[in-house]
């Protein structure tokens, strides 16, 4: 039955892919390429690109789009479903296990640690974005892209200065570069 | 009360789900802003706590912070309000997308949009990341290093989170151990 094999397919590469996002790439391929034969390797690319284009988890992305297209909009629920499940019963165990003994001396201890580390990493994927939106990337001067510099620091500027609402700064950012973009013609 | 919450929990994870363009931690860095700065129904410290446990069990990290954040307000109901509201507007933004998906990605103006709006998320990233730098460097110095070590491992050593996170929690413990050891002499 297709709705459980795309169900077991999910669960698979929402139990195995840590570290998200990019980390599940090659799992989510393995699965809907290689061995179910669901995408074609031109499908899967398409999809990797619409995933980086619009909101969401590139894994609940990938859930959808092949679930609708294997089995319609029940496919893409049970897909999604098994894709998150794991997810929803390991983390609500550790959270709760948190909850219950966060108190504890040693735990406390390890969080400390880790709490300035989790700033580090948050800080790294800001990092991460801003080198490719600055093509920073291939590390030629002709790639600079100046205009998403000015961009950038405007938003830094409403963000902080005026604590405007991120939504409507992230938002605003992408009207600045439509409106640069269709200037420059 | 409970109630309102839900509802709040709901349409707030919702809406935010709904701009995570560029990644997890963009999703996280909202929340924080969302929950933590606006609403104070989170602590700065236990919010850096839930993105730790986000990020240690397998799964996207949007959707497993979802998890905890429900989970801290609201228990297993908030648990499946969270994810449930995160899930949805992935999953129908795909599901149209999946039909017309070669006209959206010829599309320039769509194209436009979305390469600024990376300017913008790694600005609302860097707004964030820099207010919990500097909550860090004030609180001591240990953390200070952790911060900057984790940064540079992570980033220019590409050292995988998942190690990066072992090595705190081991670092956790064997400082336990060893403040237990001088209370004992």
């Amino acid at each position: 039955m297709i709705y459980l094999k795309l169900f077991i397919s999910f669960l698979k590469i929402g139990a195995f892919s840590f570290g998200g996002g990019y980390a599940a790439m090659p799992l989510i391929e393995s699965e809907v390429v290689s061995t179910h034969h669901w995408l074609s390797a031109a499908e899967f690319g398409d999809l990797i690109t619409i995933s980086q284009m619009t909101p969401g988890p590139i894994a609940i992305n990938s859930a959808t789009f092949v679930g609708i297209r294997i089995a319609g909009v029940f496919g893409a629920v049970a897909a999604t479903l098994g894709c998150i499940l794991p997810a929803l019963i390991l983390v609500t165990v550790i959270a709760w296990l948190y909850m219950k003994y966060r108190k504890l001396s040693m735990l406390q201890s390890i969080l400390a640690v880790l709490r300035p580390a989790v700033v580090a990493m948050i800080a790294i994927s800001g990092v991460k974005i801003l080198m490719q939106a600055f093509g920073l990337n291939e590390m030629t001067i002709e790639s600079i892209r100046l205009h998403m510099v000015v961009i950038f620091i405007v938003c830094m500027v409403l963000l902080i200065k005026y604590n405007k609402n991120p939504i409507f700064v992230m938002a605003f950012a992408g009207v600045m570069n439509l409106v640069y973009n269709i200037l420059k013609f | 009360m409970n109630k309102k919450v839900l509802i709040n929990l709901f349409l707030s994870t919702l809406y935010l789900s709904a701009f995570t363009f560029g990644g997890g931690y963009v999703i996280v860095t909202l929340m924080k802003n969302k929950f933590v700065d606006e609403c104070h129904w989170i602590e700065e410290d236990e919010m850096l706590d839930l993105v730790a446990i986000a990020q240690s069990a397998p799964g996207a990290i949007a959707v497993n912070g979802a998890i905890v954040v429900g989970y801290k307000l609201a228990g297993i109901i908030g648990v499946l309000v969270a994810t449930v509201a995160t899930v949805i507007p992935p999953f129908i933004i795909i599901s149209i997308i999946s039909v017309f998906y070669t006209l959206f990605r010829e599309n320039r103006f769509i194209a436009y949009i979305l390469d600024g709006m990376q300017a913008g998320v790694g600005a609302v990233i860097a707004s964030v990341s820099i207010q919990m730098g500097f909550d860090i460097v004030k609180a001591n110095r240990i953390s200070s290093i952790i911060m900057a070590t984790v940064f540079v491992l992570s980033l220019y050593f590409k050292i995988n989170i998942i190690y990066i996170i072992l090595l705190c929690i081991f670092i956790g413990v064997i400082k336990t151990l060893v403040q237990a050891g001088k209370k004992a002499v």
